[in-house]
């Protein structure tokens, strides 16, 4: 058994970036996020493994310090809330391009705009429809608990390599601020200059002697070249699609309707399906894990089953509910229920629209 | 004087001067008179004579050196419009012991990108930025730049640059002079031969500091003539540069060894 600790959400982020073996960790301070870059400051990773740690000057400095760093093979990772990571949209978007890895943690607030510092999921269309300019996909992981907070780092670090890209880590305000308890994994070793120049010969930190230098861009002029990049980046998101899907299924096994819901949404909608089953209602939960790739066949498979209907909840005006009914393509029924604007659904609020919406209605 | 035919002449033996081989063999896609491609050249030269071809990464900017990458013949990345610094800043800070330079242009160094650039200069990261000012966007045809002169007509501001309604322009840097961060900071120029010397002299000091570890960051400006931009002939374009950059550009040390210059 692993090390056991009381943390917060933010803290078990940061404490698993240090034990995950990351190499550099950039970011600039925001609500209901700034426990991340405090913890690592007062950690001080660079004796424990050799971390860098940097506060920048702004979340675009952070983001472009991730595109440098990810660019020469280290493990790199940053931090921040909406409107932090809409200011890194450019960003990810040129690290999609010219693939580079690093994982970016978004601890969600509500918007649009300042908004405000409460828990939302509304940033659900920017991190799984592209976020940034171009025809580009980032891997989503939505972590339901402070212990999925540490877990999903390593998770996230080995599907950014393992596919070359950005991958982002969306929680929200209630999970980055909660305390719960953690079993920590154990310390991960840095990588080695010899193994990143083993593994990864595409990282631009010095050309090898005596052979070709390399290259990392997201340009190119030539349309028929830049096309054909963009098919292979299409590629690679069709692998990602096909390979890398995760979702949990809660009491779905007898249930006549499903509730889907991700991150803090899960946990209160567990409460939920317990006062429904008490009334004799079959309610089960389809939480999916990875918000991009989608669990489509899930879905589907309970459709076929003859679920008699989905209720999306999520702390947003209705997003993931659009996935939601591209899944069941009007074969049953689907709504969407959600508190937003920092509001956080009770289980009494999603049992009621369950019954008004779904099986009511 | 006996004969010499042309194939004596380039015998490696009787040549006095060689393109460097850290310059591709790539055509260039500067305009015929530009001083991109001579301070290309001398910031490879100055890797190659250190002998830290394997040790170095280099970022481009976006403008006209935008496909840098394409020519200088070292490992390369390529940044987002301005961010040059920030990239910088974390390939140093991963690989304290590689040598890491920007290369970038006045719309991407002084406008876009001037948190960055301050930022990284007064953070005092041990970077070489090498600063091309040619008083005008180049590569989007000749727009107004952060540092184009008073009354310098562009293509947005084509009755000239008038100072109540577009500001002035900026000395970025004399600025980053006076940044505690900063501890080599020159405005040079690459027009003339000895011109081109001095501006590699200053080249070969700035990754030098890197290389000896001082610190701070080493900033060199090289005043550029922007012929087809300034809608000049490249002999014109250098005559107009020395009477009207170099004014207010004046070429010449700014900060050495951490202390200012006093003028």
């Amino acid at each position: 058994m692993g090390e056991l600790r009381l943390m917060k959400g933010n803290e078990a982020l940061a404490e698993a970036a240090i034990r995950a073996g990351c190499d550099g960790y950039f970011g600039y301070p925001i609500t209901p996020q700034s426990e991340v870059i405090e913890y690592l400051m007062a950690e001080k990773p660079f004796e424990r493994t050799g971390m860098v740690v940097l506060q920048a000057e702004s979340e675009v400095a952070a983001i472009n310090m991730l595109y440098g760093g990810g660019g020469t093979g280290k493990k790199v990772m940053t931090t921040s809330s909406s409107p932090g990571i809409s200011l890194m949209q450019e960003g990810l978007s040129y690290m999609a391009g010219a693939e580079i890895p690093c994982v970016v943690a978004n601890v969600v607030r509500g918007g649009p705009g300042l908004g405000d510092i409460q828990p939302a999921q509304s940033d659900y269309f920017q991190s799984v429809k592209g976020g940034g300019h171009g025809d580009y996909r980032l891997p989503v992981l939505a972590p339901a608990s402070v212990q999925e907070m540490s877990d999903f780092v390593p998770i996230s670090f080995d599907l950014a390599f393992k596919y070359r890209t950005p991958v982002l880590i969306v929680s929200d305000g209630l999970i980055g601020q909660m305390m719960e308890k953690v079993e920590l994994f154990d310390q991960m070793p840095r990588m080695s200059t010899e193994e990143i120049n083993e593994k990864y010969p595409w990282a631009t930190n010095g050309k090898p002697v005596g052979q070709e230098r390399r290259i990392l861009t997201s340009l190119d002029l030539d349309p028929h070249k830049l096309e054909k990049h963009n098919h292979h980046l299409q590629d690679k998101y069709r692998n990602i699609e096909a390979d890398e899907v995760k979702y949990e299924l809660i009491n779905c096994d007898d249930a006549d309707y499903i509730i889907i819901a991700y991150g803090s949404s899960s946990r209160i909608s567990q409460k939920a399906v317990q006062l429904a089953r008490e009334e004799g209602i079959k309610v089960g939960i389809l939480r999916p894990i990875t918000l991009w790739p989608f669990p489509k066949k899930p879905i589907d498979e309970l459709v076929k089953r003859g679920v008699k209907g989905f209720l999306s909840v999520e702390m947003s005006a209705g997003q993931m509910v659009e996935d939601v009914r591209l899944a069941v393509y009007e074969r049953t029924k689907v709504e969407h229920f959600g508190r937003y604007g920092g509001v956080i659904h009770s289980p009494e609020e999603v049992l009621e629209a369950l019954k008004t919406k779904i099986i009511g209605g | 004087m006996s004969e010499i035919s042309i194939q004596d002449i380039i015998k490696p033996e009787n040549q006095v001067y060689a393109k460097t081989k850290l310059m591709t063999d790539k055509a260039l896609s500067y305009c015929p008179g530009c001083g991109h491609g001579t301070t290309h050249r001398l910031v490879m030269e100055v890797i190659e004579e250190l002998g830290k071809e394997n040790e170095t990464i280099g970022v481009a900017p976006v403008g006209c050196s935008v496909l840098a990458y394409e020519f200088m013949n070292v490992d390369m990345q390529e940044a987002a419009h301005g961010r040059a610094p920030a990239l910088a800043t974390a390939i140093k800070r991963l690989w304290p012991e590689k040598v890491v330079f920007t290369y970038q242009g006045d719309g991407d160094l002084a406008a876009i990108g001037t948190g960055e650039t301050i930022h990284a200069c007064n953070r005092g990261e041990q970077i070489v930025i090498v600063f091309i000012n040619n008083g005008i966007y180049g590569m989007t045809g000749g727009q107004m730049a952060p540092t184009t002169l008073p009354g310098m007509k562009t293509a947005t501001s084509p009755y000239g640059r008038e100072v109540k309604t577009m500001g002035n322009p900026l000395k970025i840097t004399e600025l980053v002079g006076q940044l505690p961060g900063t501890y080599y900071v020159t405005r040079q120029s690459v027009h003339t031969p000895s011109a081109v010397r001095k501006a590699k002299r200053a080249i070969k000091k700035a990754f030098q500091n890197q290389l000896d570890g001082k610190p701070g960051l080493s900033f060199v400006e090289v005043v550029s003539n922007c012929n087809s931009g300034w809608k000049m002939e490249p002999v014109q374009s250098n005559i107009w540069m020395e009477e009207n950059m170099f004014p207010f550009y004046p070429i010449g040390d700014i900060k050495v060894d951490g202390k200012l210059i006093e003028k």
